[in-house]
């Protein structure tokens, strides 16, 4: 973390070997990566190949409107070499948090990176855009979060909205949404961005992009909103340990009753994860110790868009707009359908005494004909 | 008045050919169906058990219960949206499209008649109708933007259990209202409409059986409906 720029360019595995890594931990990065990015067995010599060989990424890191979870979260990745896959780069270019110049050095490195890579480094965004107010919420060395963001991803090759933040604006996003925040793929719309979302994000699975990103020298494949498959292909409900309670009709009620305890499916206090597209019931969290269910919490749908205003944490219904708090659709589906059974019943009461001539003569009718046939017989 | 002397002579008109019938029926029970089985899901009631997870799926069977007919329900959609283009004249798209004049006037007289309960001053015969009145055929075309929803948001969500290129198709959608759980909200408050729907409906077949004696409620099963003999010869066909 000495020098401000870097000058000679080196490849991942020189990197790694410099920071007193063997070949073996080497090895063993290689193969519990491939393993993340969902890549077959056989592939891992390809990933291996491809860090010992290709000159690492520069990366520009950038934080806007955000808490700075995100950076926390690689931080604390399950492998180090996670960490210092990016951070090594980045610490040494540009990240608000972690890089060691500041002020007009810190700029200036910044500047010295983006022209020397035009073209050719990865931008990462950590937070949200404030549009409101000529975006006067967020400035960094004297300019807007817009500024900056329009400056640093014109010479980029791809960007990666990393964190709820820069994906769907997250808290500072949520309804009121006051600085009016704005995810950068509303603002960027010429350059590929990948979208991966979360409050925070799992680390592993951005060194994973990076390592895909080297590996293949293409961004892995993304599903309609940006997001990578290989992470965000599947509901936190379809890799959750605690699915068989949930197949098997065993919810836990409230946090505290038997059930919670004997481990149950967390859906009824308002899980999220049936309806959100994460990794971490495979992944999990801080070295692979836990995620948010197994610690007898339910989803709360981080990774999901607009999740702060997508209903409470803690219930399944969520309220519908414009009806008070407790106006949840089966309150509001009950007043409806009592409304209608008292309408209808007035109406069939009013119909009577209405056409009470019609009936009658119809009655007439219907008797007239069977006195006839009665005749007949 | 003397009424007594004079009663009126019926003809059976074949309104509702068998596939309408069919298919109206599969529609109402698998409404039936997939409100209860979805009702389960989305609020599962507490039943407390001391078997292991491992003997139990009850939930699992409501869900494959929801699925399996739902996809009877779609099936039943794409045969009748057929009919809608081979069938009779009552089963045809465009008599759910009221938008034209005629069309207009018996929205007014069955608003008036049968919605505010006037009664006629003197009987005109062309406003007998035989099929669908207009406005029911109007509460048709909102059940059928109902129907849309509903499939739409509920293969939607089941998308992404499933790999097989029909659910597929709609795998766009959930990203298109903003994630499941706006999905989610838009398929629940759509069933309740459905409910709404059917206790109005059911209301109205009743009341126009009750007070036309037509075979209105037998004609979802016969297919007939009854017409007097006099309205054939007015000119104009509602």
């Amino acid at each position: 973390m000495g020098k401000l720029v870097k000058t000679n360019r080196e490849t991942y595995y020189e990197s790694i070997i410099r920071h007193g890594y063997n070949r073996r931990d080497f090895m063993k990065f290689a193969a519990f990566i491939s393993a993340y990015m969902g890549l077959e067995h056989s592939m891992i010599g390809q990933v291996a190949k491809s860090l010992e060989t290709k000159y690492r990424l520069p990366i520009i890191w950038e934080h806007y409107q955000e808490c700075t979870c995100c950076s926390e979260s690689f931080i604390r990745s399950d492998h180090p070499i996670v960490a210092d896959i990016i951070l090594e780069n980045i610490s040494l270019d540009y990240t608000e948090t972690l890089m060691a110049a500041s002020g007009h050095q810190a700029e200036a490195a910044k500047h010295d990176t983006m022209e020397k890579h035009y073209g050719n480094y990865i931008l990462c965004v950590e937070g949200s855009v404030p549009m409101g107010a000529d975006g006067v919420y967020c400035t960094i060395a004297g300019r807007t979060a817009l500024d900056h963001l329009k400056e640093a991803a014109a010479g980029a090759k791809a960007i990666i909205a990393w964190g709820s933040c820069a994906c769907n604006g997250c808290v500072q996003g949520a309804k009121p949404n006051p600085t009016d925040a704005t995810p950068i793929h509303k603002i960027i719309k010429d350059k590929p961005i990948v979208q991966m979302p979360g409050c925070p994000p799992i680390g592993e699975a951005m060194a994973a992009l990076i390592v895909h990103y080297v590996t293949f020298g293409r961004l892995p494949e993304l599903d309609r909103s940006g997001r990578p498959k290989a992470f965000y292909g599947k509901r936190v409900h379809d890799t959750c340990y605690r699915r068989p309670y949930f197949d098997a009709g065993l919810f836990a009620e409230t946090f505290d009753d038997d059930n919670a305890k004997e481990g149950y499916c967390l859906y009824k206090v308002g899980c999220k994860g049936p309806s959100t597209y994460n990794a971490c019931g495979s992944m999990r969290w801080n070295n692979g110790v836990s995620f948010p269910i197994q610690s007898g919490h339910g989803c709360i749908g981080c990774s999901e868009a607009n999740f702060w205003d997508n209903g409470p944490f803690y219930e399944r219904q969520t309220n519908i707009p414009g009806f008070s708090i407790e106006g949840t659709a089966d309150t509001v589906g009950k007043v409806a359908a009592g409304a209608v059974a008292t309408g209808i019943t007035a109406h069939a009461i009013a119909a009577n005494i209405a056409k009470r001539k019609e009936l009658k003569d119809r009655y007439k009718r219907g008797i007239v004909n069977e006195e006839k046939l009665e005749k007949n017989n | 008045m003397e009424t007594t002397a004079k009663t009126y002579d019926f003809k059976r008109v074949l309104v509702w050919e068998l596939p309408v019938r069919f298919t109206h029926w599969i529609n109402a029970l698998s409404i039936f169906v997939l409100a209860v089985t979805g009702f389960i899901i989305a609020d599962p009631p507490a039943i407390m058990s001391q078997a292991e997870a491992s003997d139990l799926y009850w939930f699992g069977t409501v869900r494959a219960i929801h699925f399996i007919t739902a996809y009877v329900f779609l099936l039943s959609t794409i045969v009748r949206i057929y009919w809608a283009f081979k069938g009779n004249y009552y089963a045809n798209w465009r008599r759910f499209f009221p938008f034209d004049k005629r069309a207009w006037e018996n929205i007014k007289h069955v608003l008036k008649i049968d919605v505010l309960l006037r009664n006629e001053e003197k009987e005109v015969l062309k406003n007998i109708s035989v099929g669908h009145n207009y406005l029911a055929s109007l509460s048709y075309l909102a059940l059928f933007v109902l129907i849309i929803i509903q499939i739409f948001t509920g293969f939607g969500l089941y998308a992404a259990t499933s790999g097989w290129w029909l659910p597929q198709l709609f795998a766009w959608v959930p990203e298109f209202l903003g994630g499941d759980m706006p999905t989610r909200q838009i398929h629940h408050i759509a069933t309740w409409l459905f409910i709404l729907f059917t206790l109005i409906h059911v209301y109205l077949v009743m009341y126009h059986d009750w007070l036309e004696g037509r075979g209105e409620t037998s004609a979802m099963v016969s297919g007939y409906k009854f017409v007097r003999k006099e309205r054939f010869e007015s000119d104009e066909q509602i």
